[in-house]
């Protein structure tokens, strides 16, 4: 009889009268178990289709219309897609984004990186805590209220230029958020002086993970500390500068506040990036075709930009 | 991580596929609602009537008259109220199509008005004008706010909007630095304001202190003065009004638009003038960082505030002396046209510009000129204020018949996209006047399918 009970024949199986009634409360709990699943996620699927899923559906339809945001919407197929491609002023704000990269990613990454290695030295020292504070501050501070002061920093007779004269660099002093060579680098600056202190923490919450001991057997190898950096912080860190650069990327190609408090897309476009031509395309332009399709052209920019590095950084760490 | 990537690509996939899905069931928004307003004659003026009415408000922020003006009203008709809605000018200019067809407010402050018309969001006030008799005003004070069918061409027509006030703009000066380089009476010719520049200079002071940052180019202030002082301003306001075959790029503009790029070149303007809003401008000229600056009237009452006597203001003379042309607009308010209180609305805003204590508020408050018959009584101003000098200048431009509305206007997007970017070009030495103009024009073209 054992033997028989444990074939595995559904036939034999469904033979048996009381297996099946054990089953069947079986299923049914399985389903009471669904119905409660689905009822604690409920809220937050509600939440996510109407404010996310939705909006974003309705983004890629009103890309292929014509429309004043209020009239009548004649349907133009692939025409606004066309246009973000041909237009310079609008494919010129993609250009922009992805110099803003450099600034946005690059220096809070690399310099994030230095600074982080040196607080772990010093980690046990008041100056360690300080500089914690000081760089986790920006992330604090209201954008608005960073951008409004460091428009007063970049001013012709801001701190900047006061700083440079001072040091007898007349020749240099400018208007840095009015000129158009450097106003874009200027925003960059600030956008990386945001996000260096998100870096340099999220690195060195990394680092405190780093087992000790792998410095002491390369100390022991005759290691100097610049071989230790890249050859253990770095590598172990993959996943933290993973997070950093998708962060990053994510800040610099969506940016809009920064640069809409501190220049609002001038002088002459030299700052205009896709956020801001969005929002100028739809509410002041009413053209909400054209801005709905550089909206779906910039997420499928974000996913190809952050996709890959989402894959790069956790595939080879496992 | 192969799995999630494949269940990312089919979440992306999803959604996209809904996007079709929704685009194939038709596009946003409703055809063109039929004009159910022609601005239907009446036979008796309206009024609020006896019965307790509560008026929906929908205004500026930061412009205390409209409440000033609401409270006295309520005063004087005690059944209406106001429930008011305030956001920055921005914010509305956003929201206004959408306000206007969800959520109609009674009274409204307005944007440009064009795109509102064309989508019939905004009540035909010509039967009230007739009854009421704005017909007879000076022309010129509503002539921004009458618009042919759909919108354009604007300067004629049917009337959508009213001003509680009307603004001038001009030239302010700060007396303390105009004293140190001998300006004793404002300049009557170009030349002579072009002399004191250059004496300002000379003397290390800003000449010009004007905002030209962000996405507002404020040297189309001077622009347009200077246009106005080569050419005809009738023929700057044929363009903004977008009569067809108009243009921008004319050769009295391109001397204007030369002259402005000479100024540049003589270093006349403050050196962050690219970099400067609207704020920071009048920080400066607070400061005393620059001897003139090319502003409106809605500053006169601030000015005379925290420059009590220390201020100046004249309109900026023509090539020749003789006549002078200015920038002048009403404070543009509006009726839903499927306000519930459209009666009383609408004879809110006659009375603002009929009632001898309504007047005095859109003055003392305002600090511009109000509206209303040539011949109705000015409120008292003390003597030696800067309003009594705007409003002064006010006068001066309605007797030359001389008002134009503002080139920032011609279009929705003609100040953020066209002229801005030249402007802040043409100060930054990468564009020519003549490239400028042409530029604008090629955009106002392909805007308005001239």
């Amino acid at each position: 009889m054992p033997v028989g009970r444990t074939t595995l024949d559904p036939a034999v199986e469904l033979a048996g009268s009381q297996p099946e009634r054990v089953r069947a409360t079986r299923r049914v709990r399985r389903r009471d178990q669904w119905w409660t699943a689905w009822l604690f996620v409920a809220p937050a699927v509600v939440a996510y289709a109407v404010f996310v899923l939705l909006p974003l559906a309705r983004t890629v339809q009103y890309s292929f219309y014509e429309w004043d945001g209020i009239g009548a919407s004649p349907w133009v197929g692939f025409d606004n897609y066309g246009r973000v491609f041909t237009d310079p002023e609008l494919s010129g704000t993609i250009l922009n984004a992805v110099k803003l990269i450099v600034f946005f990613s690059g220096i809070p990454v690399l310099l994030g990186l230095a600074i982080a290695s040196t607080i772990r030295r010093i980690a046990t020292s008041r100056l360690a805590v300080a500089a914690r504070v000081v760089l986790f501050v920006p992330q604090v501070i209201p954008l608005v209220a960073a951008g409004i002061a460091w428009s007063w920093l970049l001013s012709s007779t801001g701190l900047v230029n006061q700083l440079l004269s001072a040091i007898g660099l007349d020749g240099v002093t400018r208007a840095w958020l009015g000129d158009f060579a450097t106003a874009l680098p200027a925003v960059g600056v600030i956008g990386a002086w945001v996000l260096l202190g998100l870096c340099t923490l999220l690195l060195l919450a990394g680092m405190s993970k780093i087992d000790p001991a792998l410095y002491e057997a390369a100390r022991i190898d005759g290691a100097g500390p610049f071989r230790e950096f890249f050859s253990i912080t770095v590598p172990s860190l993959r996943q933290e500068i993973g997070v950093c650069v998708t962060v990053t990327v994510i800040a610099a190609l969506a940016s809009f506040d920064i640069i809409y408090i501190v220049t609002q897309g001038g002088p002459g476009n030299t700052t205009m990036v896709p956020g801001l031509e969005i929002y100028y395309q739809a509410f002041v332009q009413r053209q909400v075709g054209v801005a709905s399709a550089l909206a779906v052209v910039l997420v499928v920019l974000v996913l190809g930009c952050v996709l890959p590095i989402q894959r790069l950084t956790r595939e080879e760490s496992s | 991580m192969p799995r999630r990537a494949n269940r990312r690509g089919a979440a992306t996939g999803l959604v996209l596929l809904a996007g079709a899905l929704a685009a194939a069931c038709g596009g946003p928004g409703s055809g063109s609602p039929q004009s159910t307003n022609a601005g239907a004659a009446l036979t008796a003026k309206p009024t609020c009537g006896t019965r307790p009415v509560t008026m929906s408000g929908y205004f500026e922020t930061g412009f205390p008259v409209v409440k000033a003006l609401t409270d006295e009203f309520s005063k004087q008709f005690p059944n209406v109220t106001w429930t008011i809605r305030e956001d920055q000018f921005a914010v509305i200019t956003q929201n206004a199509p959408r306000v206007l067809a969800d959520d109609p407010p009674d009274l409204m402050r307005l944007p440009q008005v064009s795109e509102l018309v064309r989508n019939n969001l905004l009540k035909n006030l010509d039967g009230y004008a007739k009854v009421f008799g704005w017909d007879a005003w000076p022309a010129s004070q509503l002539e921004q706010l009458r618009m042919g069918p759909g919108g354009r061409p604007r300067g004629a027509g049917s009337l959508y909007a009213m001003g509680l006030n009307f603004s001038v703009t001009g030239v302010f000066f700060n007396k303390a630095l105009a004293g140190r380089i001998g300006m004793t009476t404002p300049p009557a010719t170009l030349t002579e304001f072009d002399a004191l520049l250059a004496k300002a200079k000379q003397a290390g002071s800003t000449p010009i202190v004007q905002f030209n940052g962000g996405a507002t180019g404020g040297f189309a202030f001077p622009l347009q003065n200077l246009m106005a002082a080569f050419g005809d301003p009738k023929a700057i306001n044929d363009w903004i009004f977008q009569k067809p075959g108009a243009s921008i790029d004319t050769p009295t503009n391109r001397t204007a638009a030369q002259h402005l790029a000479d100024w540049i070149q003589a270093g006349y303007f403050d050196r962050d003038a690219n970099a400067m809003d609207y704020a920071k401008m009048m920080g400066k000229f607070q400061a005393g960082d620059g001897l003139f600056m090319f502003n409106g009237d809605w500053e006169s009452g601030n000015l005379d505030k925290s420059m009590a006597g220390k201020v100046g203001f004249f309109p900026m003379p023509s090539a020749n002396g003789g006549k002078v042309a200015a920038m002048s607009a009403p404070l543009t308010y509006g009726i839903a046209a499927n306000a519930k209180h459209a009666d009383c609305a609408a004879t809110f805003l006659d009375w603002v510009a009929t009632n001898q204590d309504a007047r005095r508020i859109a003055v003392e408050v305002g600090g511009s000129h109000p509206m209303g018959p040539a011949d109705a009584p000015m409120p008292p101003v003390r003597q030696g204020s800067i309003t009594a000098e705007t409003l002064a200048a006010g006068a001066r431009i309605s007797q030359d018949d001389s008002a134009m509305d503002f080139i920032a206007n011609a279009t929705g997007a003609i100040y953020a996209k066209s002229w801005t970017p030249q402007l802040q070009k043409l100060f930054a030495g990468q564009q020519t006047p003549q490239g400028l103009l042409q530029s604008v024009q090629g955009d106002y073209v392909s805007q308005v399918g001239n």
